[in-house]
């Protein structure tokens, strides 16, 4: 069977009709989901995509997080519904709290665009499982505020627990503490990453076909529940 | 101040008014009297000082332009021409595209990032204003020595602004060019190219009938920016003497024109509108006016119903205001409430402003009061037609005389020296510093973008169908001589395509001058346009639209001609296009075209302080057998790259770079060979099973070709010079990051 993976429109969201390709080509449902209502349609899980949600006015994120939309995405996650939030999405699930730490500016002010390696370090996740431990792939990185930031303490409580889910590799793109370019919450089934998995689907468009495998990943555990 | 009504022009004939500090000449305010047969309103003087400006009348082009009409090709492509926001082209399957460059030279040279991010923001509200979704953007852009202080400002302000701009749209940048040179000092340019998409049935015009339909202003809220920008700004040379113009700068909003666009298209999707215009250079004025004139001629707008950012604008600045963000659009009243609906779901303010009326006026009244009232056309498309005075400059003959000489290399190690020097050059180095700004991903149909010799972008995910587009100008040799220089622009853009695999099919172009009040310039400008639309006559090209940006001129140095001429094409499997890296060791490299050695407008001479004598003379019947060979041959082509700007050692170098691949190659006159930028030629590699094949269609196109040596290894030779891949690459990529940090 098919699994219903919903794609979350912000005003301004800008990759909403790339993260739904990447889910079909992975096998599985784009459901369109608005901002403004609190309906997630009965979908199983729930990409927020990358883009400028209100323009990154105030904070990335920080108007995003007060959506409708968001409040039935909070409760679902508590309760263990995946949630995979790519770029401006990673800076919407840090706003509302479901994953800790900031996106800030890029250490060296720029906007960046570029084919980025990362090392794929937890393959527990909803998002991950498809890798190999240690896996090293090749996704677009491309962002303005992408420098993962936190106080020490959560720091040091990520990497023990093993929620670094991606980390940048040859090249420090933006200045994130511990290179890190992705986390997940301790349960495993919220993903924050920077980079674009879903600009890495077809060799035709992307540096690779490694993104592919966050939304395969995804619907192999949709299976398994 | 009291409001200005038409009674009031009426009642005090005699008025002083400030027509001159609005940019009007003399007898232009005159012709304004006749027209209306009393003095114009301040409002009305207001919107025909703006409408009437070079920018916005194209008064001193016009003349010149109509031979792109009456040159032209029949073309069943084209499914709208010059004279709407932007042309359409047919590329089969039912799907149109739409593309255009716009010029936002001078408000960036005051404001680099506001002034680049609304060229962005304008370019793409003239392709949505279509009716389509704007897919792609592409930026060249001029400047002044890279090293210049004033670069360092204005560089880094204008890629931020465009990639500001750009990358919150969701529009992913896909090409365009940076060139320096020590014109540009002062008068930077900053072009911006669009392309969008829709089915036929989709098109959109700017046009206001029936009447009873309402007129709707939706979008960002009118504000004091850009009073006159556009208009005033593009319309005169910058002199120390004139106070600043900063105001004049329009700040953008990239998130209301993201919104604004999703709007539009689900408004379009339900086939809500009329007809439609976007607000730009000009503001209401514009809109206003041109609407009606395509239209039956008659409006009523309610000017106190416009929503303003801020309340103290009179009537005049609600007319020139170029506030950005803004649309206009004609909807039929039962169609209102499902067209507000629509704005209300994207946060999108929408307000009706007026009706189509009867008649053939459009009257504009203040809380009630009559303060325009005038024949919409008067002011949209009749503004003053110059003839201004032409002069061939003295510098061209003095240049034909001239003898011109440079150093070239000989030994091995000074060829590698030279190569070394040439690819660090700024106008030659790598761009990613700039490039990698922008977002070249978004939207997900990216197939190549620069530094390919064209950006495609993918159409339809079931029929593989794409387009492809690229632009190009060579302005040195422009200088050397115009009418060859537009033709070898034109030329080359098509080139460019069919080097990536895509078949050309139509041409849009900004031609950037000095002032058309220098008779030299002018002369320039009319060569120009005579080359372009020979060429395009010559190549069997429809050209769609354009742009002029004149006074790109500070005191008596204009900028070097550059014409940048934009060429899109069809695809019909993007699976099968040609990119320009080496893919592999092992495969023969071939040069493809003939050449002649000569180093005039090169970028060799240029690095040496010379521009030379005489400008290459376009072939285009050789390079329209060119373009054929490279179609045909697409097949059996691994990589394939164009040899323009740094000759064949550019060519070479990039091809190699781009997936760090060597090669080994011979040649004969080396120095010439490598440097010489004799147009026609492009550099591809095949397997060598298809060498038959490549004689085959080298015979059947008349085209010459050379085998020059064969790739692999981790080193670039050529002849007895080594350099290796690092050292290229070094040389290559650090120029940028040195200059711009």
């Amino acid at each position: 069977m098919s699994f219903r993976i919903g794609v979350v429109t912000f005003p301004g969201s800008l990759d909403d009709r790339d993260a739904a390709r990447a889910v079909e080509m992975a096998g599985g449902i784009a459901v369109p989901l608005f901002h403004a209502s609190d309906d997630l349609k009965e979908v199983q899980a729930v990409v927020l995509p990358g883009g400028f949600s209100y323009g990154d006015y105030l904070r990335c994120g920080a108007i995003a997080r007060f959506a409708p939309i968001m409040n039935s995405i909070v409760t679902a996650a508590d309760h263990g519904f995946p949630v995979l939030g790519i770029c401006n999405g990673f800076q919407v699930l840090c706003e509302s709290h479901l994953l800790p730490g900031a996106l800030t500016r890029n250490s060296n002010l720029h906007f960046l665009c570029r084919d980025q390696k990362l090392k794929i370090e937890n393959t527990n996740t909803m998002w991950t499982t498809g890798f190999k431990q240690d896996q090293e792939i090749l996704i677009p990185l491309k962002n303005g505020e992408g420098s993962f930031q936190c106080d020490d303490e959560t720091l040091n409580m990520l990497e023990s627990e093993g929620r670094v889910i991606a980390r940048y590799v040859d090249f420090d793109p933006n200045g994130s503490r511990n290179l890190i370019a992705g986390i997940s919450n301790e349960r495993g089934n919220i993903v924050g990453l920077m980079p674009h998995p879903e600009h890495a689907i077809e060799s035709l468009t992307g540096p690779s076909t490694d993104g592919l495998t966050f939304f395969t990943s995804v619907l192999h555990q949709l299976v398994g529940r | 101040m009291a409001l200005d009504t038409v009674t009031t022009a009426t009642q005090n004939p005699d008025t002083k008014q400030p027509f001159a500090e609005l940019g009007l000449k003399e007898d232009e305010y005159a012709r304004i009297k006749t027209i209306l047969g009393r003095r114009p309103t301040s409002s009305e003087l207001a919107m025909y000082s703006v409408m009437w400006s070079e920018h916005c009348s194209y008064k001193s082009s016009k003349i010149h332009l109509k031979q792109f009409g009456e040159k032209a090709v029949k073309s069943d492509a084209l499914l709208v021409g010059i004279g709407e926001n932007a042309g359409v082209v047919d590329i089969g399957q039912n799907y149109a595209i739409t593309f255009k460059i716009e010029s936002h030279n001078h408000p960036s040279f005051i404001e680099p990032y506001q002034g680049a991010a609304t060229g962005v923001g304008g370019i793409v509200r003239d392709i949505l204003t279509m009716g389509a979704r704007p897919i792609a953007v592409m930026d060249p852009l001029r400047f002044g020595l890279a090293d210049a202080p004033d670069t360092r400002r204005l560089l880094p302000g204008i890629v931020a602004g465009i990639g500001g701009y750009g990358n919150c749209l969701g529009l992913p940048n896909i090409g365009g060019e940076i060139v320096f040179d020590e014109t540009y000092a002062g008068n930077p340019l900053v072009n911006a190219l669009c392309v969008g998409v829709m089915k036929h049935e989709d098109i959109k015009l700017a046009t206001a009938h029936g009447t009873g339909n309402l007129v709707v202003l939706f979008g960002a809220k009118t504000g004091g920016d850009g009073i006159g920008g556009v208009s005033v700004l593009a319309s005169e040379t910058f002199s120390d003497a004139k106070p600043t113009k900063r105001p004049a700068v329009q700040v953008g909003d990239p998130f209301a024109e993201k919104v604004l666009i999703e709007c539009c298209l689900e408004i379009f999707k339900a086939d809500l509108v009329i007809g439609i215009q976007d607000l730009g250079g000009a503001g209401l004025s514009c809109a206003t006016s041109e609407l009606a004139s395509a239209g039956s001629g008659g409006m009523q707008i309610n000017l106190e119903k416009v929503p303003l950012r801020d309340p103290s604008l009179s009537p005049e600045e609600i007319l020139m205001s170029e506030s950005q963000e803004r649309m206009c659009a004609i909807v039929a009243p039962e169609k209102i409430k499902t067209f507000m609906a629509i704005c209300k779901k994207w946060d999108v303010t929408a307000t009706v402003i007026g009706e189509v009326t009867d008649g053939e006026r459009l009257h504009i009244t203040f809380n009630g009061e009559l303060i325009v009232d005038v024949p919409p056309r008067t002011v949209a498309h009749d503004g003053p037609v110059y003839n201004r005075p032409i002069k061939k400059p003295d510098y061209i003959d003095q240049l034909t005389k001239s003898k011109f000489e440079v150093p070239l290399p000989t030994a091995p190690d000074e060829v590698k020296a030279a190569i070394l020097k040439l690819i660090a050059s700024p106008n030659i180095a790598d761009k990613s510093w700039v490039t990698s700004q922008y977002d070249k991903y978004v939207q997900g149909n990216t197939v190549l973008a620069q530094p390919e010799d064209s950006g495609l972008i993918r159409i339809d995910e079931q029929t593989h169908l794409g387009v492809a587009v690229s632009t190009d100008a060579n302005a040195r040799w422009s200088y050397l001589d115009p009418y060859e220089g537009a033709k070898l622009a034109l030329a080359e853009s098509c080139r460019n395509i069919a080097t990536t695999g895509a078949k050309p099919l139509a041409v849009t172009n900004c031609l950037n001058f000095g002032s058309p009040e220098d008779p030299g310039v002018m002369w320039q400008f009319a060569e120009t346009v005579r080359g372009l639309a020979d060429a395009a006559l010559e190549l069997g090209l429809p050209i769609t639209g354009g742009n002029v940006s004149f006074y790109n001129q500070t005191g008596a140095v204009a900028i070097l001609p550059t014409p940048v001429i934009g060429v899109l094409g069809v695809i019909q499997d993007v699976r099968k296009r040609t990119p320009m890296g080496i893919p592999a060791a092992g495969l023969d490299l071939y040069l493809i075209g003939k050449y002649n050695g000569n180093l005039s407008g090169s970028e060799w001479a240029y690095l040496h302080g010379e521009i030379g004598n005489a400008s290459p003379v376009a072939d285009l019947e050789m390079e329209k057998r060119l373009v054929n060979f490279l179609l045909d041959g697409q097949p059996i082509f691994e990589s394939a790259h164009d040899v323009s700007n740094g000759g064949l050692a550019a060519t070479i170098v990039e091809s190699v770079l781009k997936n760090k691949i060597g090669a080994r190659i011979e040649l004969n006159d080396v120095a010439n060979a490598l440097f010489s930028e004799t147009p026609g030629r492009v550099l591809v590699s095949i397997k060598d099973s298809a060498t038959n094949e490549i004689v085959n269609l080298a015979g059947k196109y008349q085209i010459p070709i050379y085998k020059i040596g064969t790739t692999g290894g981790t080193d670039l030779e050529i002849n007895l010079a080594v350099i290796s891949i690092e050292e290229l690459s070094k040389a290559h990529t650090e120029t940028f990051p040195k200059l711009f940090g």
